[in-house]
């Protein structure tokens, strides 16, 4: 028997934007970077940039970025893709650039990238996924997990006198004069990433203006490298980093830093 | 006699210069459209000079990076995105940059890269050496890969190989080097110029530049996670290497038609060679010189063949033999292999070397004062 389809009669309100390729997704159920993903690559679309943006992936997780974004993307080397999209904008300044990282991309091997990058003011997107350890490795210690965790390379919890404190790399960045727009955002309930959209939209019409780097921070989850269901993820995500990385704006056009 | 087989530039304008002033130069009216580098001695004027000539070339981008680390990375952003980039260092940087090195091989990015070596290994000396041919000519980096590697011996070739260098990078899609050292870098000597935009770009539809509609995206990636595509990449670089192998070597040599001992240098060195060939020449000695003007592709087949018709060869160096190795792999037995060199920044004189070709001369009875 011949059904008619079940959308009969139902009206398209939202659809799997064009910049979004059909690659299903090789991240984990309930992982943060896929919903990301769709939040960038949705206002790509909607600013109708897809023509004149290049991303840079990284490597982490979401080195296969390119997989999924239908766009120009670069895949750099592990850390370096502040320094790659520096080399992009440089020379296609009127091109849209971004960049996409890990903890341990942006805010341990690619430290003096990250921050140099944002000190030039290169006129870029960041964004940088926070998700407390090296998924991609299989869950060791990154330079901002949180003081206790435990993961595969601080088996007793993380503790200051081995391994130091949860480094607050975003904090630092809106300390410095490069920095445009600086915001910690999180993608992990709706209202979350209706924030975490409009921050994408802000950060890419200020650099459609030349006004500098825009950054953004996800707090982010991990399920599979901090061993919790998706469900479980997102509620340790609010009780316990959420407290160290709190949410909100760090630096915006209308309340810059001194 | 030179055998050099290089594509005639015409030369509107006489200099006198610095080798990395000239290099600089070269780079500009090649057409150059981003540099990225960091301050290292024996080489900082070339991007001294750089960023002096920038406002008269509004299109090339000069930028001081925080590290060797970043300005490899951001070569492989602009060069990923279609653009004419050079990076310049000497050993400590030139090995920081040597992840991003093999990146760009694998990703088949083109770039010129510019070694003015230094003494090794560690910070080393900033005197003049040839102690990097190895990381030069044999990867350097991970993975199994090549660079197209050109070694200059005079100040006008350093400015006549930046064309060059850019010329083959852009034609196999490779980082291409020039290795070159602070002597050569820091002497001044005559150079003729070509004018500005002697070097046409060439078609880039690889590049991310943004994705067309209705065209497909661009990728520039070095990651291929299944073992049978990463090996059909593999086969396809080696491919390539082979076919620069058989296309690009170029070599110069200098009366080798009766030689009884064959001189084999590059760079500098080449030049005290000649000076000490001449000297054997006048003691009646019969002495030649091949100089390698392509460190990869190596002039084998030609060391094969003269390696059969004379009684020893001398591989002189700065460094402790390392295209050694390279002569005698060509030779393969053929004849001795003899070996001078002087490490550390130390700069063998002429003399030096004609006592070397004496001492060989006597071991193998080589007819003095014919
Ligand atoms: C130079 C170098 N060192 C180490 C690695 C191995 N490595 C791959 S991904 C990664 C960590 C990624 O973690 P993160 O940036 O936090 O991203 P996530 O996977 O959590 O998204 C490491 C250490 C590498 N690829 N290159
Ligand atoms: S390992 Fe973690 S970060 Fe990586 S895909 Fe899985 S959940 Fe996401």
């Amino acid at each position: 028997m011949d059904l008619p389809p079940i959308t009969n009669g139902f009206e398209l309100v939202y659809q799997k934007p064009q910049t979004l390729t059909e690659t299903p997704m090789h991240y984990c159920p309930g992982c943060g970077h896929g919903v990301v993903h769709r939040v960038l690559m949705e206002v790509i679309d909607e600013m109708g940039l897809q023509d004149r943006t290049i991303g840079v992936a990284p490597v982490g997780c979401s080195v296969f970025a390119y997989e999924y974004m239908n766009i120009d993307v670069q895949e750099a080397a592990h850390g370096r893709a502040s320094a790659v999209a520096t080399g992009i904008k440089r020379v296609l300044p009127d091109r849209v650039v971004f960049s996409y990282q890990g903890d341990g991309d942006l805010a341990a091997i690619g430290t003096a990238e990250t921050i140099h990058t944002v000190n030039r003011g290169e006129n870029i997107l960041m964004l940088f996924i926070n998700n407390g350890v090296y998924g991609m490795t299989g869950g060791q210690m990154a330079p901002t997990t949180l003081l206790g965790m435990k993961t595969t390379t601080s088996p007793y919890g993380r503790e200051t006198s081995l391994a130091g404190y949860p480094l607050k790399i975003t904090e630092l960045l809106a300390q410095l004069p490069g920095s445009y727009y600086v915001t910690r955002q999180a993608a992990h309930t709706a209202a979350a990433v209706r924030k975490l959209k409009k921050a994408v939209q802000l950060s890419l019409q200020y650099q459609l203006l030349n006004k500098g780097t825009c950054f953004i921070e996800v707090v982010s989850n991990c399920p599979s490298g901090w061993k919790m269901t998706p469900t479980e993820s997102n509620k340790w995500l609010e009780a316990n980093m959420f407290p160290i990385y709190p949410l909100g704006d760090l630096k915006t056009p209308a309340q810059p830093m001194n | 006699m030179t055998n050099k087989v290089m594509p005639t530039l015409d030369k509107t304008e006489v200099r006198l210069m610095k080798g990395n002033e000239a290099l600089a130069e070269a780079a500009l009216r090649a057409g150059m459209q981003a540099y990225f580098g960091y301050p290292i001695t024996p080489q900082s004027e070339v991007i001294e000079y750089l960023m002096a000539e920038q406002p008269k070339h509004k299109n090339c981008v000069v930028l001081q990076a925080e590290s060797e680390v970043a300005a490899i990375n951001m070569v492989f952003g602009a060069s990923g995105a279609g653009a004419r980039v050079m990076i310049s260092s000497s050993g400590p940087g030139i090995s920081l940059m040597q992840e991003g090195i093999s990146y760009m091989a694998s990703a088949q990015l083109p770039c010129l890269i510019v070694n003015v070596q230094r003494g090794g290994p560690g910070l080393g000396t900033i005197q003049p050496s040839q102690g990097d041919y190895f990381q030069a000519t044999k990867g350097g980096g991970h993975g199994d890969y090549r660079l197209i590697v050109l070694a200059p011996g005079s100040v006008q070739e350093m400015a006549d190989f930046v064309f060059e260098g850019f010329r083959l990078a852009e034609k196999y899609r490779t980082p291409a080097l020039i290795l070159t050292d602070g002597a050569l870098g820091q002497m001044m000597e005559k150079v003729s110029l070509p004018p500005l935009g002697s070097l046409p770009y060439p078609d880039t539809p690889w590049a991310t530049m943004g994705k067309k509609p209705g065209e497909k995206r661009h990728i520039i990636t070095s990651l291929f996670m299944q073992p049978e595509e990463m090996e059909e990449v593999n086969m396809t670089l080696q491919k390539k290497y082979r076919l620069i192998e058989e296309t690009e070597v170029r070599y110069e040599e200098f009366g080798v038609d009766d030689a009884d001992v064959l001189l084999v240098a590059f760079g500098l060195v080449a030049r005290i060679c000649q000076k000490a060939m001449q000297q054997a020449r006048a003691r009646g000695l019969k002495v030649g010189l091949l100089r390698p003007i392509t460190l990869f592709p190596f002039p084998e087949k030609r060391i094969a063949e003269l390696s059969a018709r004379v009684a020893s060869v001398l591989t002189v160096e700065m460094n402790a033999g390392q295209m050694l190795e390279d002569v005698r792999l060509a030779v393969e037995g053929r004849c001795p292999v003899h070996f001078k060199g002087r490490m550390g920044g130390m700069i063998p004189s002429p003399d030096e070397v004609l006592e070397a070709i004496e001492a060989i001369a006597e071991k193998h009875n080589v007819e003095l004062q014919r």
